[in-house]
């Protein structure tokens, strides 16, 4: 409760109020006049119930007009997909130049092109696609846009080149436009595709601004390298800057989020020699396999979103003139409502990643009998922490991702759900209500059935406290060329960041961040309403304060690595930045899409001059 | 809760919409039948576009949907005349960007201002306001029963998810709506952005370029 405004606490109030009129409701069997009474005794038993508690949504056209709510579908029927992995092509037509050429819809060269060679080739269409997210005959086929026409996109599976011999990852993505025009209600066939959050020259990270059209093509060169390589560590870069969870989405500025609601994000993973995707080796963390067999493939990455449907259709919807942001009645996990995974007795490395629109997920294990079951997190936003941390829950925003070990052994017969307990009633945030066992949205039924494999994983329990299993982090001495403060706010109904508003794609930078240096910045949300998802490309971020305190290493961990800093009520941060290698131009924005869309961003460029423009 | 909202709820109540599909669940059979087939420029329009009868700044009774928007790139924001925070300052913004779009507002870009205050907002008000910015033709200022224009703001999303930011009109007045009806595409942005930065915007949702019948032949279908 300790940043919850009075306002919110009155509506806490209110809403427990709701939950006890809903209570009656069902007690009385769901009568008219029931409902009748119950409207009309209280404003809050009627109104609050329906987008509270069951994750209904709030739509653009208010609480009582038009609140739209999905049809029924059965949860735990099917089974949660594996991710489909993207194979390299052993060429592509035409070959990839380093500056752009015709057809292509990059305006820049690749700057590490010589230095990092592309070793492999893939090819990505983004095209509608035709796909189920229930149970046969409950909703019917969706149409969506996705990376070769299916969501969440294909994974692509990538390894870090040996330590000393740098370029052996790189690699290029030859995304092509073939959307079409009739986009069936939302969606917009012009894209940018960003690689969140890779150490990626700019020209390929999928600047907003750098969309491209329909049958144009854009070539992203991704050289896997560790962040450092042409600066503080040269030619090897920093193992302390690994990063082993990405993923990819479209980043067309002002269509974000219509775009990645209709299917365009994928997954993408980095092993190198210490996460080596075997059990056996490295860290000895659970073994990826072939990403498929349940029989050997132990490490499963889990894209969750929430979405609404039509109520007379059927269809996906998308609420059009929405502002505040967007929650779904429906969690789906790798593209299926409700799904099941059937898992063996021992440990798996989940890899949780939330697209969003707009929701925040506070994510327990439910075990039988409304118990919780304590699991290990070994990173925030795909960077390893120091050593896995025991908790009984995590908590991550829209693009947060966290990886966790989930200890099924001896655990043969028993039944599981993945459960959000972080009660949010609108696209504002969360209200920082934290639900009991059992009382929050079930997102995935997980059962113990599968047959007994071995598990040579690590026993994160056998790790001494206090001791660096992974690569500890790198460190936060260096003296800053400047500190910038960052507030984000709302005025007038539009997103500000220090008072001013987003200039465009023709605007010059409002900050210029020079090349490998240090900067400090600070973020401030003055608001006891709204939460933010900060996002920052290239660069992850360490946290030296939060509201004057060191950050934490246990229970909701806010030590580490990230790209994605979750900006709470009334809270001020200070981050530490560290720039290296390339240059370009980048975005500092919230990831509640639906607010990157109504221009909460600030654009900004890497150089070798920078600015000291202290409030962007 | 104001009379209004509380007429709604009953409203509301009366058509029971959260309770239906619980209890549809036990009932119905869960085929794809029970969902009807709606075009999705038709089911945008039964959503979001009320066809209400407005009144512009001449006096003149108009259709929302079927006179403003059907087969129209339109652009939408709210004021009210005796306004004295920021309606003037966006709407000599608009003002910049009329100017930048040159002739086509008029003729396929239509930009409208919805008044947030209608029991004030009279016909000679709004047009001593539309003279008072020199906003040229193709511009609307609308009014309309109290009622009917607060459906219309909550259907075009000029709302605030807080009720009490919400009764402070100067929360709806900072935000553009655009689109493009016949092609199905939707945005915003910030009334105060720069006026290329928002015709650049409105741009984006133009008629392809390669296709400079789609509007004649009634859109993208």
């Amino acid at each position: 409760m300790a940043y919850i405004s009075k306002r919110n606490r009155t509506k806490e109030k209110d809403r427990q109020t709701a939950a006890r009129n809903r209570g009656e409701l069902i007690a009385a069997g769901f009568k008219r006049r029931d409902l009748l009474k119950m409207g009309l005794l209280t404003s809050a038993g009627l109104l609050i119930p329906q987008k509270g508690l069951s994750a209904h949504p709030i739509t653009s056209a208010g609480m009582v007009f038009d609140d739209p709510q999905s049809p029924p579908t059965t949860p735990f029927v099917e089974n949660m997909p594996r991710l489909t992995i993207l194979a390299p092509v052993a060429s592509l037509a035409p070959a990839p130049t380093q500056v752009p050429q015709a057809g292509e819809g990059r305006t820049e060269p690749h700057q590490a092109f010589v230095q990092f060679p592309p070793q492999r080739y893939y090819e990505m269409s983004q095209q509608q696609g035709t796909v189920s997210m229930a149970p046969a005959g409950e909703l019917p086929p969706q149409t969506i846009w996705g990376f070769n026409g299916i969501t969440p996109g294909p994974l692509i599976v990538e390894r870090y080149g040996v330590l000393g011999s740098p370029g052996n990852g790189s690699i290029l993505v030859r995304q092509r436009n073939n959307l079409p025009s009739n986009n069936g209600g939302f969606g917009f066939p012009s894209v940018t595709t960003h690689l969140h959050n890779g150490h990626t020259p700019l020209e390929s990270d999928g600047f907003p601004c750098f969309f491209f059209g329909q049958n144009k093509f854009y070539d992203y060169h991704y050289p896997n390298v560790y962040a450092g390589v042409n600066s503080t560590h040269p030619g090897t870069g920093d193992i302390k800057e690994a990063m082993h969870t990405l993923w990819y989405h479209d980043h067309r500025i002002d269509h974000t989020a219509e775009n990645t609601y209709k299917g365009l994000a994928g997954a993408y993973i980095l092993f190198n020699e210490f996460d080596t995707g075997d059990e056996n080796t490295g860290f000895r963390l659970p073994s990826f396999g072939d990403g498929q067999n349940p029989l050997t493939s132990f490490d499963i990455y889990m894209v969750f979103n929430d979405k609404v449907f039509d109520e007379d259709t059927g269809l996906l919807r998308f609420d059009l003139f929405n502002t505040d942001g967007i929650l779904g009645d429906k969690f789906l996990v790798n593209g299926k409502i409700n799904p099941v995974l059937h898992v063996s007795p021992r440990r798996y490395r989940f890899r949780w990643l939330n697209t969003g629109p707009s929701r925040f997920y506070q994510m327990f294990v439910l075990g039988p009998n409304n118990t919780t079951k304590s699991f290990w997190q070994i990173s925030t936003d795909g960077n390893l922490l120091e050593r896995p941390v025991q908790v009984n829950s995590s908590r991550f925003s829209v693009a947060e991702r966290v990886d966790v070990i989930v200890d099924f052994t001896g655990q043969a017969g028993k039944t599981f759900y993945l459960e959000n307990r972080l009660e949010q009633e609108d696209g504002r945030g969360p209200t920082g209500n934290v639900l009991g066992a059992g009382q929050g949205n079930k997102i995935l039924k997980i059962v113990v059935d599968g047959p007994a494999v071995l598990d040579n994983s690590i026993d994160p329990a056998t790790i001494p406290a206090n001791t660096t299993y992974f690569y500890g982090f790198p460190n936060t001495n260096d003296q800053e060329r400047i500190t910038r403060t960052f507030r984000f706010e709302r005025g007038n109904g539009q997103w500000q960041v220090n008072g001013q508003l987003v200039g465009g794609c023709n605007q010059a930078p409002r900050f210029r961040i020079k090349r490998n240096t240090v900067e400090k910045w600070v973020f401030q949300n003055n608001s006891g309403g709204w939460q933010h998802p900060i996002h920052m490309h290239f660069e992850e971020f360490q946290t030296l304060t939060i509201n004057g305190n060191p950050p934490s290493s246990t229970g909701l961990i806010t030590r580490g690595r990230k790209d994605v800093f979750r900006l709470e009520h009334n809270m001020e941060a200070k981050v530490y930045f560290r720039f290296r290698d390339f240059i370009g131009k980048i975005p500092l924005h919230c990831h509640n899409v639906v607010h990157e869309d109504h221009a909460m961003m600030v654009l900004g460029q890497i150089d070798d001059v920078g600015d000291n423009n202290t409030q962007p | 809760m104001t009379d209004k909202t509380r007429r709604s709820l009953v409203a509301a109540l009366g058509a029971a919409p959260f309770v239906v599909p619980l209890l549809a669940k036990a009932q119905t059979l869960d085929t794809p039948s029970k969902f009807k087939v709606i075009d999705s420029r038709e089911r945008i329009r039964q959503r979001y576009f009320p066809n209400l009868v407005l009144t512009t700044q001449e006096g003149k009774k108009v259709k929302f949907y079927d006179d403003l928007v059907k087969d129209k790139i339109v652009v939408f924001n709210m004021f009210y005349a005796k306004c004295e925070g920021i309606c003037s300052p966006v709407t000599r913004n608009l003002v910049r960007v009329q100017n930048l779009l040159g002739d086509r507002v008029g003729k396929d870009i239509f930009f409208y201002s919805f008044s947030l205050k209608p029991k004030e907002d009279t016909v000679p008000a709004l047009k001593h306001y539309a003279e008072m910015h020199k906003v040229k033709p193709g511009w609307l200022f609308l009014t309309g029963s109290a009622d009917d224009m607060e459906l219309l703001r909550r259907k075009l999303g000029f709302v605030d998810p807080d009720p009490e930011v919400d009764k402070d009109t100067s929360n709806h007045i900072g935000v553009l709506k655009y689109g493009n009806e016949p092609l199905q595409r939707w945005g915003g942005c910030p009334g105060m952005q720069a006026p290329d930065a928002i015709a650049e915007a409105i741009s984006w949702v133009d008629w392809p370029k390669d296709s400079a019948n789609m509007k004649a032949n009634g859109g993208a279908k």
